[in-house]
């Protein structure tokens, strides 16, 4: 079987191969190695060493967008893995009607950043206008405009994941628990959570990977203004690739340092899902 | 875990106000595609009155600065004919480098895996360059761009399944006289479809949605919709709004239609996709 089927790879593995080769490992390995060189249409590339990752941390810009994008993703994550795991308690209740809320909760979701972005500017700037400013007017509105999308966004993702989890926790275990004399607070810290930990770790890097690496709903909300200050990092790498002639060495070592900074965080996933799993 | 009658009352109540304002946003976008354009900035939490109420010119008019019917066509076609190419293709790739055990297929999973993980903007700008001499910068060539970036989960969601179906059924197909052909299609593929359903959901809303992918690539000839929309903020000074939102709205309708249609499947995807990825 395992040797016939050797024979069929050109129809099985090769239109998948060369679709990845084209699309995600040549420009993977020709991305790496432009980040060192210096050009301006990749066949004029100029070996140069580290100076574009000089320059990548040398740039205000940069640095800012990477403290915006951190104060961001640690801001939402908190609120949106709160709000969707209180909603999640409350609709498996066995409440009336719980179907159709987890139905609208989780709708937003389902819409384009673009469209989201779009939505929520005319939304935050029919606010500000009664107080005389607009969303571009200063970074911190743009900032708590994003979070306020970010979670709108992500709230009914992240709690029909635990609605999930807190849905495969065995009733027995509750019962017994109150039986032993546990108040509701009680049975939460000490059965709940512990038995859907598993699910807090799936929901807390959903919502760290997405909001680390946002850029549609920075783009159509703020597009980075007031001057950059609200652009977060992917959207920094794309305004250095795009709009500074010259400047596509340095964009693809911020991007590099971008994809290092995201493949830390899968790692540290990895690494905490695997260790739980040993222990169980 | 029953609370008081009068305490699930009070929660209902709670629920039901949250999801009204969760709703609220769209509702108001709907709301303000109905005012001339200069009544909407300033005001958007009112409803349209006799001086403010457009009927139907802002879709009129976004339409036609967009080219909206256009958008949705091309946004419809690259969707549809990308997941069905990824289904298609991811699978028999997956039960491939499954069945197939050498170091080649390993380095090959591992390889899939780990561009999981890469951000776009990693390959944003290279993976542009390549697809431009390689002529797949059409609504067609953007299809294979699309299977190469959706192989590495679709590829890892399938591989995980055709990991619990026995061998032995293939087998007993092979010694029946089935080639691998005939073996994928009738017996494994038949096996995968609640897996193919979950690679197709996943796929259809990253697609449908996808904004900076199709722009780099085919942005100047073909909008899908998200470039028509984000084509309205343009260059021209002061955007105009009654187009704006008209089109919102129009984007939003056919997320909705499709949700509601195939909710059931949607959500069953969303939470494999999310706790498999």
């Amino acid at each position: 079987m395992e040797k016939r089927l050797k024979h069929y790879f050109p129809v099985f593995a090769l239109p998948t191969l060369l679709a990845f080769l084209a699309a995600f490992l040549i420009p993977f390995l020709l991305g790496m190695y432009l980040s060192f060189t210096e050009f301006t249409t990749v066949i004029d590339a100029k070996w140069i060493g580290l100076s574009n990752y000089f320059k990548a941390f040398g740039s205000k810009e940069f640095l800012n967008a990477l403290w915006f994008t951190g104060k961001f993703t640690v801001v939402s994550v908190i609120t949106i893995n709160l709000c969707a795991f209180t909603l999640a308690m409350l609709l498996t209740r066995g409440l009336r009607g719980s179907n159709l809320f987890r139905t609208i909760f989780f709708m937003p979701n389902l819409i384009g950043g673009i469209v989201l972005g779009y939505i929520w500017q005319l939304i935050i700037n029919g606010v500000l206008f009664k107080f005389g400013v607009t969303l571009t007017y200063d970074p911190k509105y743009g900032f708590w405009g994003l979070v306020i999308l970010m979670n709108w966004q992500l709230i009914g993702y992240m709690m029909i994941i635990y609605v999930a989890g807190i849905q495969n926790v065995p009733p027995e275990l509750i019962e017994a628990a109150k039986i032993d004399g546990a108040g509701p607070l009680r049975v939460l810290r000490h059965v709940i959570i512990p038995m859907v930990m598993p699910t807090i770790t799936i929901c807390l890097f959903l919502t760290i990977s997405n909001s680390f690496k946002l850029f549609d709903q920075n783009l159509a909300l703020t597009a980075g203004a007031p001057s950059k200050k609200t652009a977060m990092l992917a959207l920094d790498i794309y305004n250095t690739f795009y709009g500074k002639v010259g400047w596509e060495g340095v964009g693809q070592a911020k991007a590099v340092i971008f994809f290092v900074l995201v493949a830390v965080i899968a790692f540290a996933q990895l690494i905490i899902t695997r260790s739980k799993e040993v222990e169980s | 875990m029953k609370g008081s009658k009068l305490g699930n009352y009070l929660l209902s109540f709670i629920l039901l106000i949250l999801a009204i304002a969760f709703l609220a946003p769209i509702f108001i976008v709907f709301m303000n595609s109905f005012k001339g354009k200069f009544f909407i900035s300033e005001n958007p939490f009112v409803l349209p009155n006799s001086d403010t109420f457009v009927s139907f010119s802002n879709y009129v008019s976004g339409i036609t600065k967009t080219g909206f019917i256009q958008a949705f066509g091309w946004s419809l076609f690259i969707t549809v004919s990308s997941v069905l190419v990824i289904a298609l293709f991811t699978s028999m790739t997956a039960w491939y480098i499954t069945r197939v055990k050498s170091k080649f297929t390993k380095v090959v999973y591992y390889l899939l895996a780990f561009s999981m993980i890469v951000p776009f903007q990693m390959v944003m700008f290279t993976m542009t360059k390549v697809a431009n001499i390689a002529h797949l910068d059409n609504p067609f060539g953007i299809i294979i761009i699309y299977l190469g970036f959706a192989a590495g989960l679709s590829v890892f969601l399938f591989a995980g399944f055709i990991k619990s179906i026995p061998i032995e059924l293939e087998e007993a197909a092979g010694i029946d006289g089935c080639n691998p052909i005939q073996t994928f299609f009738l017996i494994v593929f038949p096996i995968l479809k609640p897996t193919a359903i979950t690679v197709a959901i996943l796929n259809t809303m990253w697609i449908w949605n996808d904004y900076l992918l199709p722009y780099l690539l085919i942005g100047s000839e073909y909008k899908t919709i998200p470039i028509a929309i984000q084509y309205l903020q343009g260059g021209y000074g002061s955007i105009d709004m009654g187009a704006m939102m008209a089109m919102l709205v129009l984007a939003i309708i056919p997320i909705i239609v499709f949700y509601f249609t195939c909710q059931k499947y949607i959500v069953k995807g969303i939470v494999a996709g999310a706790v498999k990825g």
